[in-house]
């Protein structure tokens, strides 16, 4: 039996065992639920699919939550509401990989600061969605910056900083009235300074050299508590080992059930962490800022692993100062997945100008990239990095019919998200103040329409 | 190529203008902000300054002769709060000069001799078209004095425009933290200082410690006359409407030259501020609510804009000072015009940083900062082909170029 399906039968094994732990009760699980809405056809606009192309005077049909046609020559479903969207741009829902929306939410007081549980290097028991306020008042803004999914992540203080949550973005009373439906749990790790910043003059690791063998010393303990596992599994001898969430965690990235995410600016230590990926036979889905992700793009195709990055973020910290335009643009040339990713409540408003920037760098240095390549940079390629990518991420039959209409071209900066369609429901719409979710959190607060500018306000 | 590239990057980076050397761009689209735009037009640079501007301009025969033909050519531009040549990695403390910290009131700090003129942030800054910037100090409740710089020159003086050119002064949360944990206390503080500070003027020889209010030092209490006598702007952050409104009743109050910066809720204010003619500094893309400033949003620039207030648009990210650009564009797409939000980072911003008379706009007697860009300068696809500092051309290469040729090579 190889490594992988030693581990993957472990993984079917420690699933079984749930019974036996009492794990088989529900583990907080989504409630989320498709808003119902009429259906609709988007008549006459350019489609952008990013499953390749885009269609002039095209059109999408919405249906029961799914996306039921796209083309050129669409008759609307039985009963569907015709948009006429000539003129305007139509592409899937923007997707972010790292988020922190809801984890570090506004207004930025320590009362709400829960994303880094930085108590100990390895918080690898803790779980973003534990941590999620729905009433973030940066989640509407991302809503009107087109984004209908996002992975919120823990921060980067620690080397293993917990689960990250994959979820809709949608108003909701709690995290699992956002969760998208069937979605892996991510794992977040975290290379380079932010751990010995934060744990150098305290515990440690205060160096590079200590971080990688705090994830050694991990993924070592955690293939112990599987073996465990698995032996009580086979034998039933005496009592069953103790249940620990952290190792809990980590022995499912070992079976392939959760998806790792790291944190990780320069190639170097990338490259170390494809080894420890080795050493421990996982795959790490995505790199995360990845500023030197150019210098190896190579390997990254080869180790199938995407990094997910900014379009010019650079010089924030030593581990940042090699942060180039291109790094997309030569990621996807290289024949690596390419994520636009925002990590910022202001810059998940704009992920569509960012696949701009970072097309237009990249085409400045000849690299063959097209619109469609860059428009899946925040769309079809995030998708994949959560593991989502058969239900959203293109404009597809069968898709959720997770769908943004552009006042324009999205990669220019003028164009302005004018409709977002979450799972077939009208979410936002800029021209109507009634169809701007506004969180608890800003009612009676915040005077005037701050997310379009169009209305005037409640 | 890249042997070539790689040589641009080390070339000197300004050169003091030759005597007589004209340099004539011709055929471009030519925005000079001062007046409406030229479909195909001249700009003639000749010692450093602008020597003509228009559709039709004379060419002198020995001029250097540029095709801008299809392209377009407008002023520098010009940040007007960044803290460029102080900061060169803000997480290494050693390479970050703007701030003097557990001092919150630094009247007498200068940051001029902080500056680095050989900061890899300059080069990429120009490659965003950015010439001209007001460099800043920050922190505390009176973070100091800042000067304006162009984005060329070996050496601190070869750079500086003028210094001091504003001191900057905080009236927001941190502030109030700063004074005690009170806006009230705050406001008072300031006042006690600015009486200090006339006090200090008029009868140093009286001056006994036992009689102040504060614990200003002498020399900061002689660096804030200036500001009292009106001969030196004051920079007020203040984002909340109530803090924006101090601000203005201290202007009033003092007879200050204000600049408001920060400016979340500015559009609240926005009839007051424009009957005062005070110059809001703004960074567009901030619409997260804080409790100091609730009711930021995307559209404040158009509202301000609308109600007349002279407005300046800044790009907040140190090391991205060269996404000035974007910035504005991004003003433009919630509702500025395309002229108020290019005015914003060029003629306006010169304005508000005390130098609208030599910069921000393509005319004749002004400093030769030009650029030249591939298309529109706010749009997303557009790129910096050429920039010229005081009437000499200036690389806008870097080692991120460098970094590229190597890695696409590689590939």
């Amino acid at each position: 039996m190889s490594d992988r399906a030693r581990w993957v039968s472990l993984g079917v094994l420690l699933s079984v065992s749930a019974a036996a732990w009492g794990q088989d009760r529900p583990q907080y699980p989504s409630t989320y639920e498709p808003r119902p809405y009429p259906s609709i056809l988007l008549r006459g606009a350019t489609v952008m699919t990013a499953a390749g192309g885009e269609i002039e005077g095209g059109s999408v049909a919405l249906r029961d939550g799914r996306i039921v046609g796209v083309g050129d020559q669409i008759s609307a479903p039985a009963g569907a509401e015709v948009v006429d969207v000539v003129g305007k741009f139509v592409t899937p829902g923007l997707i972010d990989t790292h988020s922190h929306l809801g984890v570090y939410p506004a207004p930025a007081t320590p009362a709400e600061s829960d994303g880094n549980e930085s108590i100990a290097p390895n918080t690898s028991h803790v779980w973003a969605e534990h941590s999620f306020w729905p009433q973030d008042p940066q989640i509407p803004r991302a809503i009107a910056g087109g984004v209908t999914t996002i992975q919120a992540l823990p921060g980067s203080a620690n080397l293993f900083g917990g689960r990250g949550v994959t979820l809709k973005l949608v108003p909701a009373r709690s995290v699992q009235e956002m969760k998208f439906p069937g979605a892996k749990h991510g794992l977040k790790m975290a290379c380079g300074e932010n751990p010995k910043r934060v744990y150098g003059q305290k515990s440690g690791p205060r160096t590079r050299m200590g971080n990688v063998a705090g994830y050694r010393k991990a993924f070592i303990e955690a293939e112990e508590y599987a073996r465990k596992w698995a032996k009580w599994e086979a034998d039933s001898e005496g009592d069953a080992p103790g249940r620990d969430l952290g190792k809990e965690t980590l022995a499912a990235v070992l079976a392939g059930e959760i998806l790792v995410h790291n944190h990780c600016y320069r190639a170097d230590e990338m490259l170390v962490m494809l080894d420890v990926a080795r050493e421990f036979d996982y795959q790490i889905r995505s790199f995360h800022h990845a500023v030197e992700a150019y210098k190896i793009g190579p390997e990254l195709a080869a180790a199938g692993t995407a990094a997910s990055m900014w379009s010019d973020w650079w010089g924030f910290k030593e581990e940042s100062m090699d942060g180039i335009l291109e790094n997309a643009a030569l990621v996807h040339g290289a024949g690596a997945t390419a994520i636009i990713h925002s990590d910022s409540s202001q810059g998940i408003q704009r992920l569509n100008q960012d696949a701009a920037k970072a097309m237009h760098a990249g085409l400045r240095a000849g690299i063959e990239i097209d619109r469609n390549d860059a428009l899946r940079w925040i769309t079809a390629n995030p998708a994949w990095a959560l593991g989502i990518e058969s239900d959203t991420g293109t404009l597809e039959v069968g898709k959720r019919a997770d769908v943004v209409v552009w006042s324009g071209d999205p990669l220019s900066i003028y164009s302005v998200v004018e409709q977002v369609y979450n799972d077939g429901y009208l979410l936002y719409d800029r021209s109507d103040p009634e169809r701007q979710p506004v969180t608890d959190f800003e009612l009676g607060r915040a005077a005037g329409a701050h997310l379009s500018g169009d209305g005037d306000g409640r | 190529m890249k042997r070539a590239l790689a040589r641009l990057a080390l070339a000197s980076t300004l050169a003091a203008p030759a005597v007589g050397q004209v340099v004539v761009i011709e055929g471009g689209r030519v925005v000079p902000v001062s007046g409406e735009p030229i479909a195909s037009g001249t700009v003639l640079l000749r010692d450093g300054e602008i020597a003509a501007v228009g559709p039709d301009v004379p060419v002198p025969a020995d001029a250097v002769r540029i095709d801008a033909s299809g392209k377009w050519v407008t002023p520098g531009l010009v940040h007007a709060q960044s803290r460029l040549g102080l900061v060169e990695v803000s997480s290494v403390r050693g390479t970050a000069d703007s701030a003097v910290s557990d001092d919150p009131i630094a009247a007498a700090f200068n940051v001029f001799e902080g500056l680095n003129p050989a900061s890899g942030l300059i080069p990429v800054s120009r490659g965003g078209g950015v010439t001209t910037a007001l460099a800043i100090p920050t922190g505390g409740i009176i973070s100091g004095q800042s000067v304006v710089i162009d984005l060329a020159g070996e050496t601190i003086e070869d750079m500086v425009v003028s210094s001091p050119a504003a001191m900057m002064l905080h009236l927001d949360e941190q502030a109030a933290g700063l004074a005690g944990g009170s806006r009230a206390e705050l406001m008072a503080l300031v006042r006690r200082l600015f009486a200090e500070a006339r006090s200090w003027q008029t009868r140093p020889d009286d001056f006994q410690p036992w009689q102040r209010d504060t614990d200003a030092t002498p020399s900061d209490l002689e660096a804030l006359v200036p500001v009292l006598d009106g001969e030196l702007a004051v920079f007020v952050d203040a984002n909340r409407r109530s803090d924006i409104e101090n601000a203005l009743r201290l202007a009033e109050d003092h007879d200050l030259r204000l600049v408001v910066t920060g400016g979340k809720e500015a559009w609240q204010s926005a009839p007051r501020l424009a009957e005062l003619g005070t110059a809001v500094v703004i960074n567009p893309l901030d619409n997260i609510p804080r409790y100091d400033g609730l009711r930021a949003r995307l559209d404040n620039g158009a509202l301000l804009e609308t109600a007349g207030v002279p407005v300046v648009i800044i790009e907040a990210d140190v090391p991205n000072a060269r996404n000035l650009r974007w910035a504005a564009g991004n003003a433009v797409a919630n509702g500025m015009s395309w002229a108020g939000a290019f005015r914003a980072i060029t003629l306006t911003a010169a304005e508000a940083i005390g130098v609208g008379e030599r910069y921000g706009s393509l005319e004749p007697g002004k400093v030769a900062n030009v650029v030249i860009w591939s298309g529109d300068p706010m749009e997303l696809g557009t790129a910096v082909e050429r920039v010229f500092i005081r009437g000499v051309e200036t690389s806008t290469a870097n080692r991120q170029n460098l970094l590229l040729n190597r890695y696409l090579g590689e590939r």
